[in-house]
């Protein structure tokens, strides 16, 4: 803890603050919600890979050959693979915060509920998907 | 001289852009407005890149250049990158706390978010029209 501060008055001038994360016991909607800032973040890297792809594609010729290779090395599709779930977790924080938006789903056992439901449904999703991207390959 | 009443507004009005600042709450609605566009947008998104696996490059090519495909792209990519833009902003709004770094920070996010958002669309519309 550091000292307090203390203004030429002698009183103590540090403004109080509000407690912050490492106060509280961890939760899972807490987590979540660090995963929604995470992921979005993330998500926003991702747009740069796909700006990436998109110029090789309309560029072709070596340029694509660049991205293709990349992408379909193993560096490469643990990147779109966390792409995807990012993608799938966020949209699912997205759509709960629609729902706590409108008030419902904000009572204790609802919003546990709630908030597992997006943890496993996002690793579902991303599983379905590249299970699909498997089959169809 | 007679008090005027206080002003009687319908709740909403307050709620959409409306508050005293007349613009205090239009990033929380713009940021709704795209995170709800971007739920079936980024569906879209994901199955289109699963319809190109697998596919050579002039079948990739085609595909993207699509009406279909094409315009779904474009749609993702503007609600995206307006999306993120104002999503980055509240992150550096909550954790840049010297006044000149934010400054320079919210302009970062704001040249990036176009320049992403601007390449990805001329990319896609000339797939579309070469
Ligand atoms: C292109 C894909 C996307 C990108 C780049 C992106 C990016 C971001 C970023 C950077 C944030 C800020 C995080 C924060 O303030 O904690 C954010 C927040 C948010 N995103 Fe996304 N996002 C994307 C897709 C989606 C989708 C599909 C949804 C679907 C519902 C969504 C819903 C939200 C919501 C509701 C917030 C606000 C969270 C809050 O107010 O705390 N996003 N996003």
């Amino acid at each position: 803890m550091k000292e307090a501060e203390f203004g030429a008055s002698g009183i103590e001038t540090r403004r109080p603050l509000s407690p912050h994360l490492q106060i509280y016991r961890p939760t899972l909607t807490m987590m979540m919600s660090i995963a929604h800032r995470i992921t979005g973040a993330a998500l926003y890297f991702g747009t740069l890979l796909l700006a990436w792809f998109l110029i090789a594609v309309s560029t072709g010729g070596g340029a694509y050959d660049v991205a293709a290779y990349c992408l379909n090395s193993i560096a490469g599709k643990l990147i779109l693979f966390g792409f995807t779930w990012a993608l799938f977790h966020h949209l699912l924080g997205g759509i709960r915060h629609a729902i706590w938006d409108t008030g419902h789903g904000l009572e204790h056992p609802q919003r546990e509920w709630l908030t597992r439901a997006g943890l496993v449904g996002g690793i579902g999703l991303t599983v379905t998907v590249w299970t699909i991207a498997y089959l169809v390959h | 001289m007679a008090k005027s009443p206080a002003p009687v507004r319908p709740a909403m009005s307050r709620v959409r852009f409306l508050g005293s600042a007349k613009s205090g709450t239009a990033d929380a609605w713009n940021m709704r407005i795209t995170s709800i566009a971007l739920v079936p947008l980024s569906i879209a998104f994901v199955a289109i890149v699963l319809s190109l696996l697998g596919k050579d490059y002039a079948a990739v090519r085609t595909e993207l250049g699509h009406p279909l495909p094409a315009i779904l792209m474009l749609l993702f990519i503007l609600s995206g990158v307006f999306h993120m833009k104002l999503g980055m902003q509240s992150i550096i709004d909550d954790y840049v706390h010297a006044a000149q770094l934010k400054e320079w920070a919210l302009i970062a996010n704001l040249f990036s978010s176009v320049c992403i958002g601007l390449a990805c669309i001329y990319a896609v519309l000339k797939l579309s029209f070469t």
